[in-house]
């Protein structure tokens, strides 16, 4: 039985992610799915429909799921399509949080207004969006005084931060309305082909007009008025999503469907016009489809359509759909659970069974570790880059290098605290990742003086890894300190054993610290002219090299002995979280991404946890009698 | 005698030196990152690390001192050095920490020689003009010219430390009248001739040109990033017989303000008189073919900058055509251009200008730092793995 048990622990693992990954296709008569993989350019690159809904949802509402009127869940491709398609309806829908309590009364609404407290319809915001603006508008102009004045804008407060983002995001809905269709019209194909078929005419009588000679004026009028709608289209309409006129030999020159109609006029030529609009009147189909909800019509146009931009954008459509395949398989979620698992096998294997659990959670965190390696690739292979290149993938990179180290632990030491720092780790790290997933679509551009895969991949990937060994080392450092405070199991052996992999773990980490901080500094030198500036990010990374070569130099010179060693490690974490969000917070310097409200508090929480652990540690006499609790005497591993 | 070298030997090579000397750096580099927000990074270089103690303030006051960089780094230096002279044992088992230590001494070596030595100019050139100078981003120079010839400037740069101190200006007899500092200003405003407080008339400190209608407010020196001083002198020039010629108030802002450098004849020539950034002036030549600047499609992201230039040299070994754009600098005559940035509707690129002879040290101390910490962790590993084998039932 027991030596079944880790085998069959592998194996429902391996089911479980085998049912997560391959969700069965959404369910119902619309090619949905379909519909998700379709390509469209936003921020720098194509990507498939289903990334942009997912990824604005996050945005507005942090998360995914939309709970429509009624109770009913739907799927973000479909939120999407609401949106695009039938603006009246989706705007129903509670996807706007609000938390700021202010910034609710310019509303006149209250948490119980919301959906879970938070979240609003645009029908409870359009009433006062006008006041809204009038906030927003004066925040610009205070910033706009004190620029003429030669000052520095003071910073932004809360309720200023909160009212910029809310109209950020109501912008992006509003502009997401006009993308394929004129929310005005009740059906957008129809006046795309009476426009079609009158436009010869209206073309000639505005001519006309223009030249001051006599013109018909209800053709020239019908065709201004519709130009004008489709002007407002191509000016506000979010989505580049109709693809490159067939001569455009620029693959990139993606465009919104208002913008297509208006350059599509010219010489007011029906046919040509027809030929060149296919792609706006074919999702003008489409919504007439879904607003009918005429599954076998919307299927047939997702059909139609998908074909010609195969042949077209062969190599990229594949990475389009993978995206949208990846995006549903959600592998750092599921992984995120399988982590938890096994760090509770891995604890269980101190009380109980010990060979049977500890090897059970090992073949685990193993399999979950194989599972962001697959999802890392995926990432790389999207992007066409290195591993990091965002705070968001740098804490799955972290994860990783950490989890890859856990489990060498694991392998030499076969006591179950590479499993437990593994589960504990890869989970942290997903968990912060899932957060820093929020703020939008987490395969971004490279600005300018980042684009070099080069420098990406040395320098990036090497500082990331020196992140990863350091918070491992501090990681099983709390394990010696949990375990010899609140458990009696940290009996010699294990305390020695313990000592040796964060010792081990801090020179791993000295060495990738050290030289992914030099290379940062030649990457500097190549691009700006000196190796080193001071910038926030890189005294960051330079106290994490100084930290870890204080611990060894402590280490040998026999200052600290064991605990002292923990201590020093544990201190490490809060060195290493400075380094990685801290600096960021500063808001100054060539590294900062941003300011980041809900992440400082967590910041501060997470340093107050590693100094209560640190001065657990220092304290003599706390320690609880193990079958030998007291440290061995200083040996350097 | 014995006994002191003794305890200064014990303490200077003492692993607790390093210790405590690896905290105190630590603690400098984190107060000097907040300090950031207040400074800026080049105050912080010279108010932290370009210093023997630094003084953090909190509100303007200073609230303790700290070993600053100097001190601190070359602390590090002396303990490193006299630990391994003292220590030196050449043996394979420590071949990997003494390289490893040899690259961190290369590396302390290189920032203090870059910290002492390194040179920083900005180059700006608009689209087909040629520029054979570089302008300083944060120090001055008052320029004397003969102007006479139209093909030709003769100038002479005084730097602007040298005005800080009223009187007589050495001017090594290369020019036909003596120049007097009559007043200087690290950083002042220039207005129009409207009083209030603070403000110094202009009537007072000049009277030729524009300088005697204007009015000047000294204000605090800066060291912001984004932000550059701009210093204010009143000059009166004393020609051979003793007579004055008249006293110029000169600045930066108040050649903005005409648009023009303040100029006067004398002795049948035309001179100039301005205080300007300090240029330094090479014998080759840059011209500016074109700046691109692209973007991601679909949006407003920069995905690169790059400069067109035509490098021409004046002795004619060069004459080609170079680009420089991001992560790839040119390097002629141990100079070295990088893109730093554009104005002008992309009509204007700003290259920045550095020289640093030190500059591929940190290149060799990673080399050895790494393969030495590699060469030193893999046996302990390896030593690691085999006693475990052996071990092992």
């Amino acid at each position: 039985m027991k030596k079944l048990f880790p085998l069959s622990v592998l194996l429902l693992g391996v089911v479980y992610l085998a049912i997560a990954l391959f969700p069965p296709k959404p369910k119902g008569e619309f090619n949905l799915d379909g519909f998700g993989r379709l390509p469209v350019l936003l921020n720098g690159r194509l990507k498939p429909l289903d990334t942009v809904a997912r990824t604005t949802l996050l945005m507005m509402q942090g998360r995914q799921r939309v709970t429509v009127p009624g109770g009913r869940s739907i799927t973000p491709v479909e939120w999407l399509l609401d949106t695009l398609y039938r603006p009246r309806v989706a705007d129903t829908y509670q996807i706007f949080e609000i938390v700021h309590p202010d910034v609710l009364a310019l509303f006149g609404l209250v948490p119980e207004n919301g959906a879970g407290n938070k979240r609003f319809s645009f029908d409870q915001l359009s009433p006062r969006l006008g006041e809204l603006e009038r906030q927003a508008r004066q925040i610009a102009e205070l910033e706009e005084q004190a620029k003429t004045a030669g000052r520095e804008p003071p910073e932004r407060n809360a309720f200023q931060r909160a009212v910029l983002m809310l109209r950020s995001h109501v912008g992006l809905y509003d502009r997401m309305t006009v993308s394929l269709v004129d929310p005005q019209s009740p059906d957008f194909l129809d006046k795309i082909n009476l426009f079609q078929s009158g436009l010869a005419a209206g073309v000639a009588a505005v001519r006309a007009k223009d030249a001051k000679q006599p013109y018909d004026e209800a053709a020239a009028k019908a065709t201004m008025d519709v130009a004008e709608r489709f002007g407002f289209m191509a000016d506000n309409g979010y989505l580049h999503i109709i693809p490159p006129a067939d001569n455009d030999p620029n693959p990139d020159h993606w465009h919104n469907a208002g913008s297509v109609l208006i350059e599509s006029i010219g010489d007011g030529e029906a046919a040509g016009f027809a030929q060149r609009t296919y792609a706006v009147q074919l999702f003008a189909a489409l919504g007439r489809a879904w607003v009918a909800q005429n599954a076998a019509e919307f299927n047939r146009g997702v059909m139609l359509y998908r074909p010609t931009l195969l042949v077209r954008f062969g190599a990229r459509m594949d990475k389009v759909g993978t995206e949208a395949r990846f995006n549903a398989a959600e592998p750092f979620y599921h992984g995120m659970i399988l982590y938890v698992a096994a760090f509770l096998l891995a604890v269980c294997s101190w009380l109980k069974w010990p060979d049977a659990l500890g090897r059970a959670a090992f073949w685990l965190v193993g399999l979950t570790w194989a599972l962001t390696t697959g999802g890392i690739l995926t990432r790389m292979w999207l992007e066409g880059r290195p591993p990091v290149t965002n705070l968001y993938s740098s804490a799955l990179f972290i994860g990783w290098g950490a989890v890859a180290l856990c489990l060498v632990l694991e392998w030499f030491f076969r006591n179950g605290v590479g499993s437990v720092a593994g589960g504990l780790v890869g989970f942290c790290t997903l968990l912060v990742a899932h957060h820093l997933a929020l703020t939008g679509d987490t395969l971004e551009m490279m600005q300018a003086v980042l684009d070099s895969n080069f420098w990406l991949a040395t320098h990036v990937v090497a500082v990331t890894t020196g992140y990863a060994a350091t918070f491992l080392a501090g990681f099983l450092a709390l394990i010696y300190i949990s375990r010899g405070i609140f458990t009696r199991t940290l009996d010699r052996a294990t305390g020695d054993a313990l000592a040796k992999m964060t010792y081990g773990i801090v020179c791993f980490a000295t060495l990738f610290s050290f030289v992914g901080t030099v290379l940062g500094g030649i990457w500097a030198d190549q691009s700006w002219g000196r190796f080193w500036g001071w910038d926030p990010k890189e005294n960051g990374a330079l106290i994490i090299v100084l930290w870890n070569a204080l611990i060894l130099h402590a280490r040998w010179g026999g200052l600290v002995k064991q605990r002292g060693l923990m201590a020093l490690a544990v201190f490490g974490n809060i060195v290493t979280a400075w380094s990685w969000f801290g600096v960021n917070m500063l808001g100054v310097g060539l590294h900062s991404y941003g300011f980041m409200d809900s992440a400082l508090f967590w910041l501060i929480m997470f340093i107050l946890s590693q100094l209560f652990f640190i001065i657990l540690a220092v304290i003599p006499g706390i320690y609880r009698e193990s079958p030998s609790s007291l440290p061995s005497p200083s040996r350097p591993a | 005698m014995r006994d002191f070298w003794q305890i200064l030997v014990k303490f200077f090579t003492s692993l607790r030196l390093t210790v405590v000397l690896l905290a105190l750096g630590i603690v400098l580099v984190f107060v000097a990152t907040l300090a950031q927000t207040d400074m800026g990074v080049w105050g912080v270089q010279q108010g932290y690390f370009h210093t023997f103690f630094a003084f953090p303030k909190w509100h303007g006051t200073p609230v303790f001192i700290l070993p600053g960089g100097y001190l601190v780094g070359g602390l590090l230096l002396i303990n490193l050095i006299s630990a391994h002279l003292y220590r030196f044992r050449l043996t394979w088992k420590k071949i990997g920490i003494q390289l490893a230590h040899a690259g961190v001494i290369l590396l302390l070596v290189g920032e203090l020689l870059s910290g002492l030595w390194q040179e920083d100019y900005q180059m700006s050139i608009d689209t087909g003009q040629t520029k054979n100078f570089a302008e300083s981003y944060r120090k001055h120079e008052l320029a004397i010219a003969d102007v006479s010839d139209p093909q030709f400037d003769a100038v002479v740069a005084i730097p602007e430390q040298l005005l800080t101190r009223p009187g007589n200006l050495d001017t090594q007899g290369k020019l036909p009248f003596r120049v007097v500092v009559k007043g200087y200003w690290p950083n002042a405003d220039i207005h129009g001739p409207m009083m209030a407080p603070g403000l110094i008339p202009g009537a007072s400190l000049a009277n030729r040109d524009l300088g005697a209608t204007l009015s000047l407010t000294p204000v605090a020196t800066t060291t912001q990033d984004n932000t550059r001083n701009s210093p204010a002198a009143s000059v009166e020039l004393v020609g051979p017989d003793g007579g004055t010629l008249g006293t110029w108030l000169v600045s930066p802002t108040l050649d903005l303000f005409a648009g023009r450098p303040q100029t006067f004849d004398f002795g049948g020539r035309t001179w100039a008189l301005s205080l300007r950034v300090a240029r330094a002036y090479y014998d080759f030549s840059l011209t500016l073919r074109k700046f691109s600047h692209d973007l991601y499609p679909g949006t407003d992201i920069p995905k690169n900058y790059s400069s067109l230039v035509q490098l021409k040299s004046a002795g004619g070994l060069a004459d080609r055509d170079v680009l420089i754009y991001m992560n790839t600098p040119l390097r002629h005559e141990g100079l070295t251009f990088y893109q730093a940035s554009f104005a002008n509707n992309d009509q204007t690129t700003i290259l920045q200008v550095v020289r640093n002879p030190s500059w591929t040290l940190p290149y060799v101390s990673c080399l050895l730092v790494a393969g030495g910490l590699l060469v030193q962790f893999g046996m302990s590993l390896l030593g690691f793995v085999s006693r475990r084998k052996s071990a092992a039932p």
